[in-house]
């Protein structure tokens, strides 16, 4: 609809404007060269992590992904990525279904708020309450991280894992180990928590830009409250409600320390997670617990190799979830576009 | 629902009936969707409520004036502040947006007025999708290698130019988003009175756009505000203040996570303080750009 009315305007435009004006040249340059820099980022990206990493790769080939020992010691150096890629791929189905759990919860939660307040509430209750979602969300994760490790993890310990772990224990593996506070399970129910203001203050924002005519439509012909948001707001903001629960999805996974604080950070063999309850170690925590103290040159061209591998499986997964958002949103949009 | 006046009773009756009928149950839907998004919002409260309860409570009795411009004392006395880390994160976080901004902004133009569709607008989304999804801690690697490295020496700039590649792709994405949203009239209404395309972006959709942009930069501000991996590998953190942009830099969060993992009682206290410090400066950057906006506009409508 917008773009066929763009081509119009364009054709009508290129009758009666002869000449371009001087800063319009400026100011596409500008545009353009903006979106390049984003561009040149990717690129400084793939390039440092690769000149990052080309040394443990000449010191030790191919080797360096199979073998299994790691030794930061000087003489003894040793360094094998084989039990992390292990551990990445086990944890990042473990991630990827605590950042289901996270999205489960989250997504709906975030969604009714951002009704209630831009559609059901009046002005008086949704000020307030809009302003306090902006202000949750301005929260940064480390002091998520911070309440998680002093406060919330004994309410998940004792409020929920306690229960489970006393009902399912013995049946289901799932919740065979003693819960602890500190875990698989606490580090999704957090990332959750944290993205919910996130994702519906975006939500809001894309909805209260819907303009009232559509609303008013609809309730001119009878609608209640809830049809109007269901035939007259949605249609409008669908992709911008997948783009903001894509955002909220790349938060929590992309997260490094929040997760580090309350996942447990075992490191070796034990760091694979059994269970809902067993304590893990992402890949991400392991280099940033150990990159202020790597002793060598060959010590951090290792933990680099490790960001490498990771950035690599993490963009696999992004690209997986992109197209399946693609395909989704191209058949339900299939009616309305025309 | 029982407001009819017609004089003719059985006709308004059968109307009545017919109406009720499918009235009731889509009255019920309606409840029901008003009781979902309340008892949402409940939900959301309770944990949310109790980070914001814990951090004052906290955090109130670690803030003193000592706390707020004093480097820190010994490790576990429980002298000394956290100025280093304020002074710092407030230099970091500013370079990166003043960086990440006007790039992000100009680059969610560029793809939401002049480039709808092609393989370079397309590209540049897809990567800027790609470069929202990537790990903060790679990021920090590319701080490390790029500049670092070259450098000698951990930095305040390596620091800022991390930060601002975790903050342009959302402002790019928010950008767009918003951008498309302005109805297009007000476009046409631009081009019909023969403006140029630059003016009628800044001077027309811009503005009508700029609550939604504004509170995407401040959501962008505010997530690198509390980065912490990126840190760990750009500007080290230290006890001392700012000595120039090529030197080392403390800020507030790598000293919330340093603090939360000392054995100390007082450390826990130093770090709740640091993180009520850190919301209430996040706090006062949104209330202040919110404060403008809203000023802004209002002056206009006069």
């Amino acid at each position: 609809m917008t773009s066929s009315s763009s081509k119009n305007s364009r054709y009508i435009s290129s009758l009666f404007v002869v000449r371009k004006k001087r800063g319009d040249h400026l100011f596409y340059g500008l545009v353009i060269g903006a979106a390049a820099y984003t561009l040149l980022m990717v690129g400084l990206v793939g390039f440092s992590v690769t000149r990052g990493s080309v040394d443990i790769f000449l010191a030790e080939g191919i080797e360096f992904v199979f073998q299994s020992n790691w030794n930061a010691v000087e003489g003894r150096e040793a360094f094998g990525a084989f039990p992390y890629i292990i551990g990445t791929l086990l944890s990042s189905a473990i991630a990827m279904l605590s950042s289901a759990i996270a999205m489960a919860i989250g997504v709906p939660i975030s969604l009714g708020i951002a009704i209630f307040i831009s559609e059901i509430a009046p002005p008086r209750i949704g000020t307030p309450l809009s302003f306090i979602t902006e202000l949750l969300a301005a929260v940064p994760s480390i002091i998520y991280g911070l309440w998680a490790l002093f406060v919330f993890r004994f309410w998940v310990r004792d409020l929920i894992e306690k229960p489970l772990y006393d009902a399912f224990g013995g049946s289901i593996p799932f919740f065979a180990k003693t819960p602890f506070g500190l875990d698989i399970f606490t580090a999704g129910i957090v990332l959750a928590i944290m993205i919910i203001p996130i994702i519906s203050s975006i939500c809001r924002e894309v909805m209260r830009v819907v303009p009232d005519s559509q609303r008013e439509a609809a309730y001119s012909l009878g609608a209640t409250r809830w049809e109007t948001v269901r035939m007259a707001v949605f249609p409008y903001v669908k992709s911008g409600i997948v783009g903001a629960a894509m955002l909220g999805l790349g938060r929590a996974v992309g997260e490094t320390i929040l997760v580090t604080m309350v996942i447990g950070n075992v490191i070796g063999p034990s760091a694979i997670p059994t269970s809902f309850f067993s304590q893990g170690q992402t890949l991400a925590s392991l280099v940033a617990n150990e990159f202020n103290e790597a002793s060598s040159d060959l010590h951090l061209s290792a933990l680099i190799a490790l960001g490498a591998i990771l950035l690599v499986l993490t963009m696999g997964i992004n690209v997986v979830a992109r197209l399946l958002v693609k395909k989704k949103i191209k058949v339900s949009s299939g009616a309305k576009s025309q | 629902m029982t407001s009819y006046s017609s004089s003719n009773k059985n006709y308004s009756k059968i109307l009545h009936e017919t109406v009720t009928k499918n009235y009731k149950k889509r009255m019920i839907i309606n409840k029901l969707v008003t009781v979902f998004t309340i008892v949402c919002v409940i939900a959301a409260i309770i944990p949310l409520g109790s980070i914001l309860l814990e951090v004052v409570k906290n955090g109130a009795s670690a803030i003193s004036f000592e706390f707020l411009t004093q480097p820190q004392g010994s490790i576990g006395s429980g002298r000394g502040g956290v100025g280093p880390a304020i002074q710092g994160t407030i230099i970091v976080v500013g370079l990166a947006s003043l960086i990440a901004a006007p790039v992000g902004v100009l680059a969610g133009i560029y793809l939401s007025e002049f480039a709808k569709e092609g393989m370079f607008a397309n590209s540049v989304r897809f990567f800027n999708d790609v470069l929202t999804g990537l790990p903060s801690i790679v990021i920090g690697i590319v701080g490390y290698v790029i500049i670092v490295l070259s450098i000698g020496s951990f930095s305040v700039f390596a620091g800022a130019v991390s930060l601002s590649i975790i903050m342009i792709p959302i402002v790019v994405r928010v950008t767009e988003e918003t951008l498309k949203v302005v109805p297009f009239s007000l476009r046409e209404a631009g081009h019909s009175l023969g403006i140029s395309k630059a003016k009628i972006t800044l001077s027309i959709v811009l503005p009508s756009a700029k609550n939604g942009i504004l509170t995407g930069i401040v959501l962008a501000i505010s997530r690198i505000a509390g980065e912490t991996a990126p840190l760990i590998m750009t500007i080290l953190g230290t006890s001392l203040f700012f000595t120039g942009i090529t030197g080392p830099v403390d800020a507030l969060p790598l000293r919330i996570w340093r603090l939360a993992s000392q054995p100390y009682e007082s450390a826990h206290a130093f770090g709740w303080g640091s993180a009520l410090v850190l919301i209430l400066m996040i706090l006062a950057m949104s209330v202040g750009l919110r404060f403008l906006a809203q000023r802004r506009s209002f002056k206009a409508a006069f």
